[in-house]
């Protein structure tokens, strides 16, 4: 085990992946020379070359695409898009392309596609780069969808994705980068589409995933000095959503809170929710709580930037609310 | 080229045109359900352009895709079973008329969005390109795609690349019921390669041979690694933009000017001129085609409708 970085984590899985399978490649914008914006990519253009480490224009739609057609012919490409919200300019090619084509034509080809993105606030970006809409692509069936929260899944799951034949939309977290977290030195995978707790308690269910785990995990420790214990289940993928560690600990705590990041209104909250409601009805002893981004586009200005954002706080009275 | 090929050419464009006129009275049936578009006029392009290409080269169109399909080999019974949503299809019958393929005859599709294809067939070109493969993707298209963004971003990535990709425009002149020149800057469409300094040709698309040649010709060239080129074919749809179209945005003796150059009658004419073929042998095809349409018509009819665990099937692979 050795202690890293997130970045450091998804850059290891990338180089790693890269050396083991020569059809692995990348291209996106400024992935190569530059070293990719947040710096995952630095050092890959020196190592593998500009064939497998291809600088596009600035094009989405493109990048997608062609990684698509990459795909179909047999190679593995790991597409970047340097932030989700450039994401919309694709978005014909995420969710009626690589979403769509496989079941389009009865199954004739596999599309073997990952595309790395970045998503989330709090960078004092504007309203068009700071937005956190992932449960927007899971919403299609046909994409997979994974947004992880800590170095030691982003590692597995980006892993994972690479090796997977479907196509699959790798949501990273802009303020997750320097996150420090143990990660195992040996080559390893994490399942698609598994939660996991990732803290064990008694009193209250709290269901999130990315940087919120961050904050849920604060809110959790800051819960326990008064003697309420919330368990944490981390979803890890959006897109196939696994809720059985959900149902299991909602089955023992009877209350639940759930945090995202993105809007409230047909959000992440909002499904789980439901299927929570749907599955284990007999068991609600409170309504769930959702903790989400105000309903804003995200402004420039810090204090109200961090005012549209789920703050522990505001975790910590969630989980009071349904106690 | 030897006789049996020009032959089969000309069996090819009849049996499109059969088999659309086929579909059009399936359609009318109500035996095909959702949108159904037409190849008939345009069969020289497709046939002259799949005739020219090598086992390894990659085709990939857009909606109006039957043509394609049919020279690339797919049987007609595959067509029509897609067409009437049958398990029998191509696609299984989950993908319809705008989505037929056959990946082992190396046809990637049938594409519905307006220009979508046309970055994954630069994605095509590129995964040869990578692998070192001797092949060429030929991506075709119509005169209303190349208004879109995908057209100028993937000719610009096949430029900035040196990606061996054939860019066809099939100018049928209307984008649904709108004039080239009510849409694009510049009526020429072979215009917009010069912005990406990408050779460029216009070849009429009425004459099969003519099509085929200058296909064989520009093939090779981007196989000797000379880059991407924009090929203009320029050619008429008979029918509407798909059927129910009212088609108001032309007068009729438009069209009827257009199907005195029938490519069916101007290979046929050619044909015999040339002593390639004698009338005779050439109803021959006819009437072996419209028997082999008629049996394919039956087997679609026939053929079992997808079982209802097909509807969750394919959606991922693992």
């Amino acid at each position: 085990m050795a202690r890293i970085t997130y970045r450091e984590a998804i850059s290891k899985a990338l180089w790693e992946e890269m050396e083991r399978d020569p059809s692995v490649f990348i291209l996106g914008e400024e992935v190569g020379v530059w070293g990719g914006t947040y710096a995952v990519t630095k050092g890959f253009y020196d190592h593998f070359g500009p064939k497998r480490v291809m600088d596009t224009p600035i094009a989405e739609a493109t990048i997608v695409g062609a990684a698509i057609g990459a795909a179909l012919t047999g190679l593995r490409p790991v597409a970047e898009l340097m932030t989700i919200n450039f994401a919309f300019a694709a978005m014909d090619h995420i969710v009626n392309q690589a979403a769509k084509l496989r079941y389009m034509f009865g199954g004739q080809f596999t599309l073997p596609l990952v595309i790395r993105t970045v998503s989330g606030g709090g960078r004092q970006l504007g309203a068009t780069h700071s937005q956190t809409p992932d449960a927007i692509f899971a919403h299609f069936p046909g994409l997979k969808v994974v947004a992880p929260g800590t170095p030691q899944d982003a590692k597995g799951l980006l892993k994972a994705a690479i090796r997977s034949n479907d196509p699959i939309l790798f949501i990273e977290h802009a303020t997750l980068y320097q996150t420090r977290g143990e990660v195992p030195d040996e080559d390893y995978t994490i399942p698609i589409g598994k939660s996991i707790i990732q803290r064990p308690g008694r009193d209250v269910t709290i269901v999130t995933y990315s940087k919120m785990l961050e904050v849920s995990l604060k809110a959790a420790e800051q819960l326990s000095k008064e003697g309420i214990e919330a368990e944490i289940v981390d979803l890890r993928s959006l897109r196939p959503l696994d809720m059985e560690p959900v149902l299991q600990s909602f089955r023992k705590t009877n209350r639940a809170v759930i945090v995202e990041e993105g809007w409230r209104s047909y959000g992440v909250g909002s499904e789980v929710a439901a299927r929570i409601y749907e599955e284990a009805f007999d068991y609600v002893d409170a309504p769930i709580q959702r903790i989400a981004q105000k309903e804003t586009p995200l402004p420039y200005n810090r204090n109200l930037e961090q005012m549209a954002l789920p703050q522990v706080e505001d975790v910590v009275r969630a989980v009071k609310e349904v106690l | 080229m030897e006789k049996q090929h020009y032959l089969d050419l000309y069996h090819q464009m009849v049996l499109i045109r059969l088999v659309e006129e086929a579909a059009a009275q399936l359609y009318q049936q109500g035996k095909i359900g959702g949108f159904l578009h037409l190849y008939i006029g345009q069969e020289a392009v497709s046939t002259g352009i799949v005739s020219a290409r090598q086992p390894q080269d990659r085709v990939i169109t857009a909606y109006r895709d039957h043509g394609v399909a049919i020279n690339v080999g797919i049987p007609a019974k595959q067509v029509l079973a897609e067409l009437l949503g049958k398990a029998t299809g191509i696609s299984k019958g989950k993908g319809g008329s705008m989505h037929l393929a056959d990946v082992q005859r190396n046809f990637w599709g049938g594409h519905a969005i307006v220009g979508a294809h046309l970055p994954i067939a630069a994605g095509l070109a590129l995964g040869d390109q990578y692998q070192g493969n001797d092949a060429v993707t030929i991506c075709m298209f119509g005169d209303g795609a190349t208004n879109i963004g995908f057209f100028h971003e993937a000719l610009n990535l096949s430029k900035v690349w040196n990606l061996p990709v054939l860019w066809v425009c099939e100018n049928n002149q209307y984008g649904m019921g709108t004039a080239v020149e009510r849409a694009s800057a510049v009526s020429e469409i072979r215009q917009k390669a010069e912005g990406y300094d990408m050779t460029n040709s216009r070849v009429d698309g009425m004459d099969v041979i003519a099509v085929r040649e200058a296909t064989l010709a520009v093939l090779e060239q981007i196989r000797s690694g000379e880059g991407p080129h924009l090929m203009e074919v320029v050619t008429y749809r008979y029918r509407g933009h798909s059927m129910g179209d009212p088609e108001r945005y032309r007068p009729l003796e438009e069209v009827k000017r257009w199907q005195e150059s029938d490519p069916i009658g101007i290979y046929r004419r050619y044909l015999e001129s040339q002593s390639i073929a004698t009338a005779q042998e050439l109803d021959t095809i006819d009437q072996r085609v419209e028997e082999e349409v008629a049996e394919a018509v039956r087997f679609a009819e026939e053929s079992p409708e997808p079982p209802p665990e097909a509807l969750f099937e394919d959606i991922y692979a693992e």
